[in-house]
């Protein structure tokens, strides 16, 4: 087996997702798992990765690559995976991860399993473990062929620092016309203010549900009365409700608090990957079929103009008594 | 301009895979995929903010797909093309990629459009594949589009923030969920939609050979369905006025308060 794994990086850090999957790589059999780190002035990242586990560091330092973009990413990984003939090609999913590993899939014409939990080696063959229709159904998928191809849901796998160090290897960067001709021309970088929700023990968090920018007070007196932080979903986010670094999601942040609140948040997927860990849930929604009830703890089936509020000094009161 | 939007139907209401061929049950009544109007209406407000062209819908899926593209024609898409063929069942990724870009490379479209998802497979992934196939740039996560001198302005939200990228057309993008809120259909758009064309081709017809396709075009399988973790007990209750006691009792008896 020869298993690469893709490590994405922000700054100067390679994202935990990353790693997490590289430490999942370590378990599968591959004595000799490689990672790939592709960006400019990105030569310094491949420590990191031999502390989480890679025995090898393919790195693609190129001033071409320093914007975050997929497919010069894939003509680089395609080369490798040809080259090095690597069979096995892991990914943790991030808006990169997702079209850089689609890409790849089709550039190989690979095949590419997506949204798995888990991958195992089952009577000698790798299985996926993938969660379906609302995570009422694991599904075990596999490959026909090599290379395969997997994309991980977000935060399936912690790292694991094992302290090791890893061979560094310089791969040649040659880039294919259409991979270049889109640019990145503004990245914006989020503006946070105070603490980050991501160490909160309570979030509170308010969807489109709420009806407008204003009532986001509603969301932020419970969770002030609850000693937590506020969250928000993308759609509010992008409407300019609130801004982007309370943002919980597959684009904002994974959280885990002890306890969330879901106010007028429907549950649809893109959220739920980023606080389904959380301790206990509680949703309040008046639509009974939303979603979020099929994960939450508690559901309250109710206006929450009338039960947030009415929460918040219950709240109080207890606090007070 | 010409746009092309690549949309899906997908079962109504709650889905099942048939345990027999480990595939998603489509003998049901299909729905246009939600994710999609989002592709769709961004297709409309980008020709009407051009003032000329045409929106285009390419769909690979059973016949009865019909339905779900008169759905997105009588939002004001000017026409569709359905790639439906009994060998093309059971694609994966490399397969749908591969069949999808040979329908849009009759197009010539000056932009191809998805949404961000199917809401049956949670498949979140096929615009960079086609974007590779046809050889086009491609951006994805679209909270908002522009056009202007042949080329697209398109802002994305990351896990990072808001970023802003420029490509030239012809592009593929994909649009978030959140970019607008897509029109309902009016009457007369739905009258107007029966008299609109929808093209019906086959595989041969776009040249796709048959190991392309389906099953045997698939880098990918299914082995077996198992049932999911057990989950905690969930609770889930009508708010009659004591919903927010109701809430404060289970903090409390979970000592979150």
């Amino acid at each position: 087996m020869s298993t690469l794994v893709f490590l994405e990086h922000h700054g100067d850090e390679l994202l935990k997702g990353s790693l997490g999957v590289l430490s999942k790589a370590a378990t599968l059999g591959d004595a000799e798992v490689a990672g790939v780190v592709l960006g400019s002035g990105v030569r310094g990242l491949a420590d990191q990765a031999g502390k989480f586990g890679a025995a090898k560091v393919y790195v693609a330092d190129d001033a071409q690559l320093e914007a975050p973009l997929p497919q010069p990413r894939v003509d680089v990984l395609a080369q490798l995976v040809r080259d090095k003939e690597i069979d096995t090609v892991l990914f943790g999913n991030s808006v990169l991860g997702a079209d850089v590993a689609a890409g790849l899939a089709a550039r190989l014409d690979a095949g590419l399993n997506w949204d798995l939990a888990d991958l195992v080696q089952q009577n000698g063959k790798l299985v996926g473990k993938r969660p379906a229709l609302q995570d009422s159904v694991y599904v075990d998928v596999g490959w026909k062929s090599e290379p395969r191809i997997a994309l991980f849901r977000s935060g399936s796998f912690d790292p694991t620092e094992v302290g090791g160090s890893a061979d560094v290897e310089d791969v040649t960067v040659a880039l294919e016309d259409f991979s270049t001709s889109a640019r990145m021309v503004d990245q914006a970088h989020e503006e946070s203010e105070g603490p980050s929700i991501e160490d909160a023990p309570v979030i509170v968090a308010g969807g489109r549900g709420l009806g407008g920018p204003e009532n986001f007070t509603l969301v932020e007196e419970l969770a002030k009365s609850l000693g937590g932080a506020v969250g928000a979903t993308r759609a509010v986010v992008d409407a300019g409700w609130y801004p982007y670094s309370t943002q919980v999601g597959q684009t904002g942040k994974t959280v885990s608090p002890k306890l969330y609140i879901a106010c007028g948040i429907s549950g649809a997927i893109q959220h739920k990957v980023g606080m389904q860990s959380s301790g206990v849930i509680v949703a309040i929604n008046k639509d009974s079929n939303a979603p979020i009830f099929e994960f939450s703890d508690l559901g309250v089936v109710g206006d929450l103009h009338e039960v947030v509020p009415k929460l918040t000094e219950l709240v109080k009161a207890r606090k007070a008594s | 301009m010409k746009i092309a939007v690549c949309v899906k139907q997908v079962p109504e209401g709650h889905s099942r895979i048939d345990p027999e061929t480990k595939r998603l049950d489509r003998s049901g009544e299909g729905a246009l995929n939600g994710f999609d109007a989002n592709a769709v209406e961004e297709a409309l407000r980008l020709k009407d903010a051009t003032g000329a062209g045409e929106v285009v819908l390419i769909s690979l899926g059973p016949a009865k797909a019909q339905d779900a593209l008169r759905k997105a024609l009588a939002m004001g898409a000017d026409r569709s093309v359905l790639v439906t063929d009994d060998a093309a069942s059971g694609s994966d990724l490399v397969a749908t990629s591969y069949t999808l870009a040979k329908a849009l490379e009759r197009e010539h479209a000056d932009l191809v459009l998805f949404g961000q998802q199917a809401g049956d497979s949670d498949g979140a992934v096929l615009w960079a594949a086609v974007a590779d196939r046809l050889r086009l740039p491609v951006v994805s996560q679209a909270a908002e589009v522009t056009h202007a001198d042949g080329k697209l302005t398109v802002k994305r939200q990351t896990e990072f923030g808001y970023d802003v990228i420029e490509a030239p057309l012809p592009a593929v993008v994909a649009v978030s969920d959140a970019i607008n809120e897509p029109r309902y259909p009016s009457l007369k758009g739905i009258m107007g939609a029966k008299s609109k064309p929808q093209e019906t081709v086959s595989l041969s017809d776009l040249g796709v050979e048959s190991d392309r396709a389906g099953e045997q075009g698939s880098r990918t399988e299914v082995y077996a369905l198992n049932d999911p973790p057990p989950r905690g007990d969930s609770k889930k209750i009508e708010d009659d006025g004591n919903g927010a006691q109701a809430i404060l009792d289970f903090l409390a008896e979970k000592r979150l308060v």
